[in-house]
């Protein structure tokens, strides 16, 4: 089927080689990808920071251009859950409620997709290593995927040692912009979480989202910590 | 002048930095989350039992007049003395008249999020009056002139020994590190105060419309002495702690007591319907019942914020909160703090003066998932950040978030945004860390994420 | 307009704009039944008096509650002067009634009663009260008590021991149950103290630690015939 990719900005500027899995993991199982590339952001940052009608200027274009799409998949938790969730409340009093509706439907993010739309949790993956799983809060949470998807996909990735750790569903203090706005909380959260994946003794932190990711390879890199972040589509595509 | 926000970020600064302190909080609340856990299992549907709570609540809220009514009258027909007030002020006032009346020399009080919402000690102490606080960890942070660290665990944040130099200094007793010991001091101390008190003050956790009661929950038993001992007994209560009928009590009780702490219920559950009834042998000559709004009809009034109103008080949100599990109940200035408090508190205080505790949050959504009335919190932060900012925009956030729609929108404006961003992340090294670093908030603890140097657009350009 | 008029206007008017139907951002509809039916979602309890008895039991062991299902009036007199010996007792106070009269006919110590009155400093004294109930509670391990069935507000829960006699028809099974049975019984004229009573006093205040005793009954003692 003709899947419309949704990149996020940061995963698009910073972490492209993680888009480019997720295109050669879904092209392998036979399918053909739309990349809209005259849309760059979902409109987060503005709304998450109360800017409703800055947000509203950025997400229309999304909203009219993945209006024809089938099926949207969306590379990151927090986007996801703005495309799936907040578009509704973005656009709820305006012309575009029910588009905002339609597209909500249509968008599933990475993991959620593969397990529970093309029924997939095999990739014939290989990665050899020790692995502990963050659960990034908009996928846990807002859009309800939970912790099952990514694991079913893990569980399949050969030689691939996968350890919980104690943290596993806390949040890992990004938070967008509350991590420059309260960075004393956001950090000491990023703490809690990168000792939490230590404990494990596992090689690398895996999450479905980048944002994520970013933070604790952020916290990680200052204090040379023996441990590599890493996102799960690149793990299925090795 | 010190602004909240301002006073927020510097006591945020100052606790998530004391790691003796943080390790203490996170201890206690993992304890917390594995009973919790356990208890919860035991219901055999915990999440219908969340969405008929849920529904019970929205009746009572969204039919509060009648319910209020009902709960007045009932109380009035056997003989209580009904008092509303609209502001902290009035009900202060209302509450000394009482105790003037009765010339009260000494006052014993039991756990009371609202006496503390409305400064009530402070005033009765001014007034004269000798207030006593008979829940044992209100009585330790009463000595230690402290305010409440958590609604539910008010010394939490006391480790024994803290509590052993107390009792030592204040009341003269022996050191002890044990706990039971501690207990058995505070215990000897206020004997004397529940037998001789002439005025009792309670707080509610649920006002019961169908039979005119008030409930209050506890483990202790000393609000049940308040309740038994003194001539007069006075309950405060939020108006939004009405329940419909006693039945409901079933549902709410347990679900207090399990997700607030962990237990199948709480120690003590007892409902006041009046004061001594004729052929009783004991109990209050008079019973008072002082009901509060101070804002809670704004807030009733607020629609899409309405479900605030639901809140049960449990300390949920604020166990599963990793902001409060890492800066602590104190640090919020508030009554009411956590999730639940940074929803609130600026419709009780203010918009514009607490938005601060809406936006130190990362949205994570814990406390909605764990909320055991289903309030939609984490939607509410966001709902008040729009509304902060549609009364009151910042205007250079309000700038870069235009100027950030007007370069995304042009797809050739953010490709050359991204190739300069390239060029000047080789000289940021030169900044990093000073003040003249655009990002030091983040590169103050953190290192920035590389540019890669070829954007997903253009690798999927070259793929074409 | 007074205060109440005033606040129940703003009330009104509040509401006059409907919110949003509760939990829809996570509804969780029962599969089958009526929502308000509470037992159904609350913790299993099984529906005979063995598996209710062994519930009841299990759950005074985890609150410390001392529970003993005994055969006979007998019995209860018998574990009464047990419980004086064992614990040093120099004086009691209760309440008339049926059990708490046969109860203590035959005790050795002064008994005081708080029909009519009673001086508080006696009570003070008393090493136990000791009370009837009106129900125990299979699922939390809890005593029902009002002040007209247990002899006022403050017996039970001043003096340092609670000891309550109860029958075994007494024993019912969960919350719901209690709440219905309670407006059946006092229907129109409710007792102005009803009490759920789940274990001694407790509190975890000091560093998360629980200690009994805090400022009610150290102890609980159920005697059940």
């Amino acid at each position: 089927m003709k899947v419309t990719l949704f990149i996020p900005c940061f995963v698009d500027a910073c972490y492209p080689k993680v888009g480019l899995s997720m295109v050669q993991i879904l092209e392998k199982l036979g399918h053909t990808i739309d990349f809209p590339d005259e849309i760059a952001c979902c409109g987060q940052p503005a709304f998450n920071s109360g800017y409703w009608d800055e947000a509203r200027a950025v997400a229309l274009p999304v909203l009219k251009r993945l209006r024809d799409s089938e099926k949207i998949v969306i590379a990151s938790g927090s986007c996801g859950a703005m495309l799936k969730v907040f578009y509704k409340e973005l656009f709820e009093k305006t012309e575009y409620a029910q588009e905002a509706r339609d597209l909500s439907e249509k968008c599933h993010e990475f993991t959620d997709f593969l397990v529970n739309v093309l029924g997939v949790t095999d990739l014939g993956a290989r990665f050899p290593h020790k692995v502990t799983m963050h659960d990034g809060c908009h996928g846990l949470r807002e859009l309800k995927t939970g912790k099952l998807p990514p694991r079913k996909l893990l569980a399949n990735v050969r030689d691939l040692d996968l350890i919980e750790m104690e943290e596993a569903e806390t949040c890992c203090g990004f938070g967008g912009t509350f991590a420059a706005k309260f960075p004393m909380i956001s950090t000491a959260m990023g703490d809690v979480k990168c000792a939490s994946a230590l404990e494990t003794h596992a090689d690398y932190i895996v999450s479905n989202d980048s944002s994520c990711l970013m933070h604790l390879q952020g916290l990680i890199d200052r204090q040379g910590k023996p441990v590599r972040t890493i996102h799960i589509a690149e793990i299925l595509n090795s | 002048m010190i602004t909240f926000v301002k006073e927020f970020k510097k006591q945020a600064t100052r606790l998530t930095g004391d790691l003796r302190h943080r390790s203490l909080i996170q201890t206690a609340l993992k304890k917390y989350e594995v009973i919790r856990g356990a208890k919860q299992a035991k219901f055999q549907d915990w999440q219908v039992a969340r969405q008929a709570a849920a529904e019970t609540k929205w009746e009572a809220i969204n039919h509060l007049d009648k319910y209020l009514l009902e709960f007045s009258q009932k109380l009035e027909a056997r003989g209580t003395h009904v008092h509303w007030a609209t502001t902290p002020e009035q009900a202060r006032n209302i509450i000394l008249k009482i105790v003037r009346d009765k010339k009260a020399r000494s006052i014993i009080k039991s756990k009371a999020m609202t006496a503390e919402e409305i400064h009530l000690n402070g005033a009765l102490e001014q007034a004269g009056f000798e207030v006593v606080e008979s829940d044992l960890g209100e009585y330790i942070v009463q000595l230690r002139h402290e305010a409440p660290y958590h609604i539910v665990f008010p010394a939490m944040h006391l480790s024994r020994g803290e509590i052993s130099d107390l009792f030592q200094r204040e009341l003269g007793s022996a050191p002890t590190d044990n706990p039971e010991e501690l207990t058995m001091i505070a215990r000897r101390a206020l004997r004397n105060k529940y037998i001789t008190a002439d005025v009792g003050i309670t707080g509610t956790n649920f006002a019961i419309a169908e039979t005119g009661m008030v409930s209050i929950t506890e483990n202790e038993g000393n609000a049940r002495l308040t309740a038994a001992l003194p001539k007069t007994m006075i309950s405060l209560l939020g108006i939004e702690k009405v329940l419909p009928r006693l039945e409901d009590l079933a549902l709410f009780l347990p679900m207090l007591a399990t997700a607030g702490a962990g237990q199948a219920i709480t120690g003590y559950n007892t409902m006041y319907g009046g004061p001594r009834q004729p052929g009783e042998c004991d109990g209050p000559e008079e019973f008072h019942v002082v009901l509060l709004d101070n804002k809670r009809t704004f807030l009733l009034a607020d629609a899409e914020q309405r479900d605030a109103l639901h809140c049960i008080r449990c300390g949920a949100c604020l166990n599963v909160c990793p902001i409060y599990r890492n800066v602590g109940g104190h640090t919020y200035g508030t009554t009411y703090q956590g999730p639940i408090g940074s929803v609130i508190t600026p419709h009780l205080r203010g918009l514009q003066d607490w938005k601060h505790l809406s936006n130190a949050s990362s949205l994570c959504g814990a406390c909605t998932e764990t909320c055991p009335v289903k309030i939609n919190l984490h939607h509410h932060l966001l709902q008040n950040r729009r509304n902060a900012v549609s009364q009151q925009p910042v205007w250079w956030e309000k700038l870069a978030f235009k100027g950030f729609a007007f370069l995304v929108n042009r797809p050739w404006l953010y490709d050359l945004g991204k190739k300069l961003g390239r060029i000047g992340q080789v000289f940021h090294p030169i900044v990093k860390g000073t003040v003249f670093d655009p990002a030091r908030n983040w590169t103050r603890t953190r290192e920035l994420p590389e540019l890669a140097p070829q954007s997903f657009h253009e690798l999927w350009k070259e793929r074409k | 307009m007074s205060e109440r008029d005033a606040i129940l206007g703003r009330i009104k008017e509040a509401l006059k704009i409907s919110a949003p139907v509760p939990g829809e951002h996570d509804h969780h509809a029962p599969a089958a039944g009526d929502l308000r039916d509470f037992s159904k979602w609350l913790p299993r309890v099984g529906s005979d008096f063995v598996e209710q008895v062994e519930l009841f039991r299990a759950n005074s062991v985890e609150l410390k509650t001392d529970f003993r299902l005994l055969d006979s009036a007998a019995d209860v007199i018998r574990d009464l002067e047990e419980l004086r010996v064992g614990n040093g007792w120099q004086g009691l106070i209760s309440h008339s009634g049926k059990l708490t009269d046969a109860a203590l006919a035959k005790i050795e110590l002064p008994v005081l009663i708080t029909d009519g009155g009673y001086d508080v400093n006696a009570m003070e004294k008393c090493d136990a009260g000791v009370t009837e109930c009106d129900f125990l509670v299979a699922q939390t391990g809890t005593v029902v008590i009002t002040n007209r069935s247990a002899g006022g507000r403050a017996l039970s829960v001043l003096p340092p021991h609670h000891v309550v006699i109860a029958r075994r028809e007494q024993l019912i099974p969960d919350l719901p149950t209690a709440f219905a049975l309670l407006k059946k019984k006092y229907a129109e004229n409710y007792p102005s103290m009803i009490s759920l009573v789940t274990g001694p006093s407790r509190t975890g205040d000091i560093e998360r630690i629980l200690v009994l005793g805090a400022h009610g009954p150290k102890k609980l003692t159920v005697l059940c015939y």
